[in-house]
């Protein structure tokens, strides 16, 4: 068993990640029409979206900061770039070919660091426009062959994409999933894309191959039609398999581009090496060179906001839990990391805090970070059980806000006094002698039957950790 | 009417548009004489692919309006225009003079159409073409060629063969044509007429069916050189529709020819490519002698890269305009063959629906940008254009202007090259370095050669240098007209 997730034998798996990205522009890459998702098929069109004759592109400003807002938090340089054409025929690309950025990209040469620590470098993310959208109707799942007719919709044709291409840095399922799940974080945090896989905004293409340590690179192979953040994980263990077991019985992968089918979980032959197409790149005559200036990229770069993984590890040194614990990275990934911080600093319990949000507030927290801040004090200071304090949040949820103390009062709950705490366990002792001698033999599980004595007594008022602290000082 | 356009009786766009702005002639008159020629002589010339009479008619009218309303319908009021039928108009067929767009309508206006109009331009037709442009006789057009008003056995050049005539035959006063090689000067300079190639991005592309993007340009057929300047600066300036408009203001042509040519210096190409006819060569001479005696001084200069311009050309050009006219799939507009699928169809369309010269250039280009023959071919193309763009500028260190025959004969009888594709290639070697530098050039009528024909010189300057060209275009008009 190798350490790389799975594969049998010392067999490495190496991935690449190409992640294309819808950027939230208000209008096309090249022309006015709104970028619009959903809105009724061929309605957001022009002629530069029709490939009209005569029509020419005019690069949108918007989705060119967008772009470099990519680049910078990918830590990428954002260098002078040109726009090419790739020429292909396809029904759904109006002018038979696809602006995009060939030799001279915007972005080069950045990283993102997965929350477990793997740097996958990023090669570069450029520019380029979307093709429209096919719906082949009569044939076997969508696609188009068999099918009896084709309907194009144009809306989607010409929104401008981010293409982040990732370096074969990626050694695991599980890593691919990380990194898109923390490429979709970035996208979000820096407001480039609503990054939705469901919708299109974000699409995953894996080069999937695999090697033995110490021997060359495995020939890829190129899995399209990845939908989810589980079908990353679930195609690429897949694909690797097959290699091996292709590899294992005398045979040799060929460079191919697959279709990923969620259905069967396997991935099928689109097209072979041999018959894709020759793009014939050449620079689009159409548009100038594109050089941000040094004070734009500086102004951008400036502008970024705290990125999930500073987030992750602040939240983290705030709370004193794991960056990669679930409650930091849900809290981070919902964005209520500086609503926990606020209520640290309204002199709350920071990690009880963390809790509370992650547990009680899908959205936005709507109590106010003082409120909160009180209820934790109450609870760390003894003065409510975990499960008190529990209600008392669903009040404060429930009304907004309030007084954690005055709600607590009004519950009846009280913290109880020692000696009164002290008089429920020598009620439980006497109770249940056999549970105590246990207890005292050394037998931790009988605690519980002598907690729950006191609870049951106290009607959950007692405090479990003093009433386990009592215990102890009893059995001495 | 008379061929002749340099007919000193014939009065220039700008005093038409002064009289109908006084309100001494009217926009309709105008109209009324410009249909009557066409109506003469259209049914030989066939100079258009569309008469746009009962439009034009309107325009007038409006236009009339205006004027009678107190109000300045605009620089060319009244001044009849002819449109190279690739420009765009809203709801009026633009062709292409190709099958392939048989039955498109626009839903746009071309940039220089919404300026022309808003500067009391009359459009009065769209002009055949070569087909997509692509030649220089306009026998490649899809229906049927035009003919040279001058002498109707022989072509009027091309690719705006049909702007040129229009001009010529006094359809209509101005025309506008593209040219990517050649094709405003070469055929302006076999009819007689002014043609002038401005410097790449001064008029805006926006609407004009491309070609080859990096080489088309618009500009204007006249005949006159003040009706040349007069257009240009009204089509000239920034688009912000086409990325590739010079992002600056441009002076005044109009201004520019109030001055002579003292000191000019005027450059003769010592390393020319031979093959001009003994009349052209004659005539390019006495163009020369011309302008010394105007005051300018006539200064050798090499351009050595100019000879490989054609072979550049011819790979640059065709690779550009492969990916322009792949969007002639059938699938959304224009003429559709059906076929058992997708790929079948695009195959049976665009085989019925291009014409062979298109074909021809379409193959040429696939392959010059082919993996494995790119570097060769179109990547060494590139280098060329930058050699021959060097090599100009270097030449107008030493002179302002320079002065070259615009085709290297007069106008050619109709079947004289059309099965020798690159015979009808060299009719561009004089313009066609032009289009890769991307400078300015003009084709000024200067004298006649065999036959009686008009005979061209071409005067070239660098970028943006138009007003020294226009004043040296100026320079040869009155001394041609002496």
């Amino acid at each position: 068993m190798s350490a790389y997730d799975g594969l049998p034998g010392d067999w490495q798996l190496v991935v690449g990640l190409e992640v294309h990205v819808e950027l939230a522009t208000q209008t096309k890459l090249f022309s006015a029409s709104p970028n619009r998702f959903g809105d009724e098929p061929n309605t957001n069109i022009d002629p530069v979206t029709l490939g009209l004759p005569g029509a020419l592109p005019v690069l949108n400003e918007q989705a060119v900061e967008l772009a470099m807002r990519v680049g910078a938090a990918l830590n990428c340089t954002i260098q002078p770039c040109t726009f090419h054409r790739k020429n292909y025929f396809y029904p759904d690309m109006p002018k038979a070919f696809q602006i995009s950025q060939y030799d001279q990209p915007l972005n080069i040469d950045g990283y993102l660091d997965l929350p477990n620590g793997v740097r996958v470098g990023v090669e570069r993310a450029h520019m380029e426009e979307d093709a429209g959208k096919s719906t082949h109707i009569g044939g076997a799942g969508g696609r188009s062959h068999g099918a009896t007719a084709s309907l194009i919709d144009l809306n989607r044709a010409g929104v401008p994409l981010v293409e982040i291409v990732s370096r074969p840095d990626i050694h695991s399922a599980d890593d691919a999933r990380a990194y898109v799940n923390e490429l979709r974080a970035i996208l979000l945090a820096i407001g480039a894309s609503d990054a939705k896989m469901e919708e299109g905004s974000m699409r995953v293409d894996a080069n999937v191959s695999v090697h033995k340590p110490g021997t060359p690179l495995g020939t890829r192979c190129e899995i399209k039609n990845v939908n989810s953040v589980r079908s990353v994980g679930r195609a690429i263990e897949y694909e690797a398999r097959r290699q091996i077991d292709l590899i294992e019985s005398g045979d040799t992968v060929r460079q191919q581009t697959r279709h990923w089918d969620e259905g069967d979980g396997r991935t099928h032959t689109l097209r072979t090496k041999e018959d894709a197409d020759d793009y014939r790149y050449f620079l689009e005559p159409d548009l100038v060179p594109l050089a941000p200036s040094a004070e734009w990229i500086a102004r951008v770069v400036a502008a970024l906001p705290m990125l999930p993984a500073a987030r992750r590890t602040r939240l983290a040194e705030a709370t004193g839990q794991p960056a990669d614990s679930d409650a930091v990275t849900s809290v981070v990934e919902r964005g209520q990391d500086d609503y926990v911080l606020a209520v640290a600093a309204g002199g709350g319990n920071a990690a009880r805090a963390l809790v509370y949000v992650k547990e009680a507030f899908a959205d936005s927290p709507a109590v106010p970070a003082a409120d909160l801040a009180g209820l934790t004090l109450l609870e760390v200071g003894g003065a409510l059980t975990a499960t008190q304090a529990k209600a008392v949040l669903a009040e404060l949820v429930a009304n907004g806000g309030g007084d954690a103390a005055a709600i607590a009062a009004a519950k009846g709950f009280e913290a109880m006094d020692t000696f009164a705490l002290e008089g429920f366990v020598d009620e439980a002792i006497a109770a249940d002698p056999d549970a105590w001698a246990k207890f005292c033999a050394g037998d931790g599980k009988a605690m519980g039957a002598l907690v729950g004595l006191v609870m049951k007594a106290s009607r959950g008022k007692a405090d479990g950790k003093l009433v386990a602290q009592l215990l102890n000082q009893k059995k001495g | 009417m008379s061929a002749d356009s340099n007919d000193p009786g014939t009065p220039t766009a700008s005093a038409v548009a002064a009289a109908v702005r006084a309100g001494t002639t009217t926009a309709a008159l105008v109209v009324e004489q410009h249909l009557a020629a066409i109506a003469a002589r259209e049914s030989e010339i066939h100079a258009f692919n569309l008469v746009l009479a009962e439009q034009a008619r309107d325009h007038a009218a409006q236009i009339d309006a205006a004027v009678a309303a107190g109000n300045d319908p605009g620089p060319l009021a009244g001044v009849t225009i002819a449109l190279k039928d690739n420009m765009c108009t809203r709801g009026v067929p633009t062709t292409c003079s190709s099958k392939i767009l048989d039955g498109w309508k626009p839903p746009y206006n071309a940039t220089v159409v919404d300026v022309l109009r808003d500067a009391g331009a009359i459009i009065v037709g769209k002009t055949n073409l070569d087909e997509f442009a692509m030649g220089s006789s306009t026998e490649n057009s899809a229906f049927g060629p035009t003919r040279n008003p001058h002498d109707t056995s022989r072509v009027p050049g091309g690719s705006s063969g049909g702007s040129a005539a229009a001009v010529a035959a006094g359809f209509a006063q101005v025309a506008l044509g593209s040219d990517t090689g050649g094709s405003i000067r070469q055929p302006a300079a076999l009819c007689g007429v002014v043609g002038v190639k401005p410097t790449y991005g001064y008029v805006s592309r926006y609407g004009l069916i491309a070609f080859a993007s990096s080489l088309d340009q618009i500009g204007p057929f006249t005949s006159s050189v003040e009706d040349a300047a007069l257009m240009l600066d009204v089509i000239g300036g920034h688009d912000p529709m086409d990325s590739t408009s010079i992002p600056q203001p441009h002076p005044s042509l109009t201004e520019a020819i109030q001055h002579g040519v003292e000191g000019l210096r005027v450059g003769r190409i010592t390393d020319l490519p031979e093959g001009a006819d003994p009349d052209v060569q004659e005539r390019l001479e006495a163009a020369f002698d011309a302008l010394r005696a105007a005051g300018a001084t006539i200064v050798d200069v090499q351009v050595p890269a100019f000879t490989f311009g054609l072979t550049a050309y011819y790979l640059i050009a065709p690779a550009e305009a492969s990916s322009n006219l792949a969007r002639y799939d059938g699938v959304r507009y224009g003429m559709r063959v059906e076929a058992a699928d997708t790929n079948a169809m695009y195959g049976a369309t665009r085989a019925a629906g291009f014409g062979d010269e298109v074909k021809r250039r379409i193959m040429l280009g696939t392959y010059a940008l082919s993996a494995g023959y790119y570097d060769a071919y179109y990547g060494k193309a590139l280098k060329v254009r930058r050699l021959i763009h060097d090599d100009f500028e270097r030449a107008y260190q030493h002179a302002d202007v320079l002065l070259t025959p615009t085709s290297p004969t007069v106008a050619f009888k109709f079947g004289d090259k059309g099965d020798n594709p690159f015979a009808m290639y060299l009719c561009d070697t004089y313009t066609i370095p032009t289009n890769l530098a991307g400078h300015p050039a003009m084709s000024v009528p200067f004298g006649t050669g065999a036959e009686g024909l008009p005979v061209g010189v071409q005067i070239l300057a660098g970028t943006l240098q138009e007003p020294v060209m226009f004043r040296a275009a100026a320079a040869l008009e009155r001394e041609a007209n002496k």
